[in-house]
């Protein structure tokens, strides 16, 4: 890649969704783009690059930034978050939304792994009395047919996820281990750019989003955080990382991650 | 920092293949854990009868005796419940890892491995 390949490349991340890329990081420019030169038949990451400056192309554009977007690889990544959505905020939502539906969206799900902890945690332990519905996004849609596929390398498995979990949620298949369709089917899937207009997805009472705003440009951050927020219903929470902040939020204390509207009400 | 949370814990590879001893060695002594080795599971029973570990990280198929019958054995030892005993193996089928946590295996582990997945495992034993 030369450094006009790079600089071209950062430019369409910022411009197509507000990823911040360092054009001066060749490596990893290098090692996120070589997957998708090779898929789509080019020689080199080079020749890819000019296929997409040269013929304009908007499909291979695409596919670029989205291998520059950053993806989750582990399962149950900050651990106390899922158990706090489950022992808390659902309870909570529950409570409040007696006999109705619970909407809950894992809006950048990279392949799968966060929004499968998450429907795993339920299928543990949901809370009674309501209905829960499970939706997930990606920027990416290669991961997100990964995602949909539900079926992880044994290192995958052995990120994050407890042995118990790995047998009772899993089946062996080949060299490969594949979630069982009770839990994969308890999630639905859609891809998502965070900085297009949301209100085509409707409101949720609890959106995760981890991990994605520290990658990017500081105005592209307020503009997801507030889409993001405008997908909230009232009383509804967005769980963030345990370091990130949603400043038209209030934090709730001992919670990292954890915002919703009003100051900030303690969860039981 | 009190006596307690100053003692280096210490760990018990057993494993009949030195080149794996030796990887996990280096793995856990980043981690902060002391190290002792371990080629069968009579050995390691031995080891344990002198100096209790905190953790065992353990691999199935061994001569004399196996990763199965040692944490049998171990179970049944005065204070042979408290190690946490990860076992390590290329077992990689469903029910025989199902088969290790009912006999009192805390986690396992697939090889090939690498730091990040004991690290992980360890994590979710509650051993680090």
């Amino acid at each position: 890649m030369t450094s006009q390949d790079r600089e071209l490349i950062a430019r369409l991340c910022a411009e197509r969704a507000g990823l911040r890329v360092d054009p001066d990081k060749a490596y990893l420019l290098e090692n996120r783009l070589a997957p998708v030169a090779r898929r789509e038949g080019f020689a080199s990451v080079h020749d890819l690059v000019c296929a997409i400056r040269d013929r304009d192309d908007d499909r291979l554009a695409w596919r670029a930034v989205e291998a520059m977007s950053p993806a989750e690889t582990a399962f149950f990544r900050e651990p106390q978050t899922f158990e706090r959505i489950v022992g808390e905020a659902l309870p909570d939502l529950a409570m409040r939304r007696e006999g109705g539906t619970l909407r809950l969206w894992s809006a950048a799900c990279g392949a799968g792994q966060e929004v499968y902890s998450l429907a795993m945690a339920l299928e543990e332990s949901a809370p009674a009395g309501v209905t829960i519905e499970v939706f997930a996004s990606d920027l990416c849609e290669r991961r997100l047919e990964k995602a949909q596929a539900g079926l992880y390398s044994p290192f995958e498995v052995q990120r994050g996820l407890s042995a118990r979990r790995l047998v009772r949620h899993f089946e062996g298949r080949d060299e490969a281990f594949a979630l069982s369709p009770r839990v994969r089917q308890m999630v639905r899937w859609r891809r998502v750019n965070l900085m297009e207009d949301l209100s085509r997805l409707g409101q949720f009472d609890l959106v995760l989003c981890r991990g994605v705003l520290g990658g990017l440009l500081e105005d592209a951050r307020a503009r997801v955080l507030a889409n993001l927020e405008r997908t909230l219903k009232p009383g509804g929470w967005l769980v963030l990382g345990a370091n990130e902040a949603a400043p038209g939020l209030s934090a709730l204390a001992g919670r990292p991650g954890f915002h919703t509207h009003g100051s900030g009400r303690a969860a039981a | 920092m009190s006596g307690e949370s100053a003692r280096v814990k210490l760990c018990l590879v057993v494993d009949d293949s030195r080149v794996v001893r030796k990887v996990a060695r280096r793995i856990l002594e980043d981690l902060g854990f002391g190290v002792a080795e371990a080629g069968d599971g009579a050995e390691a029973l031995a080891w344990c009868r002198t100096a209790m570990p905190d953790v065992v990280l353990l691999d199935w198929n061994m001569p004399v005796m196996n990763g199965l019958e040692f944490l049998r054995r171990l179970r049944q030892e005065p204070a042979g419940a408290a190690p946490r005993v990860l076992f390590c193996s290329v077992e990689s089928d469903l029910d025989r890892i199902r088969e290790a946590l009912e006999e009192g295996a805390d986690e396992y582990i697939m090889k090939p491995f690498d730091g990040d997945i004991v690290a992980s495992k360890l994590a979710l034993a509650g051993a680090l």
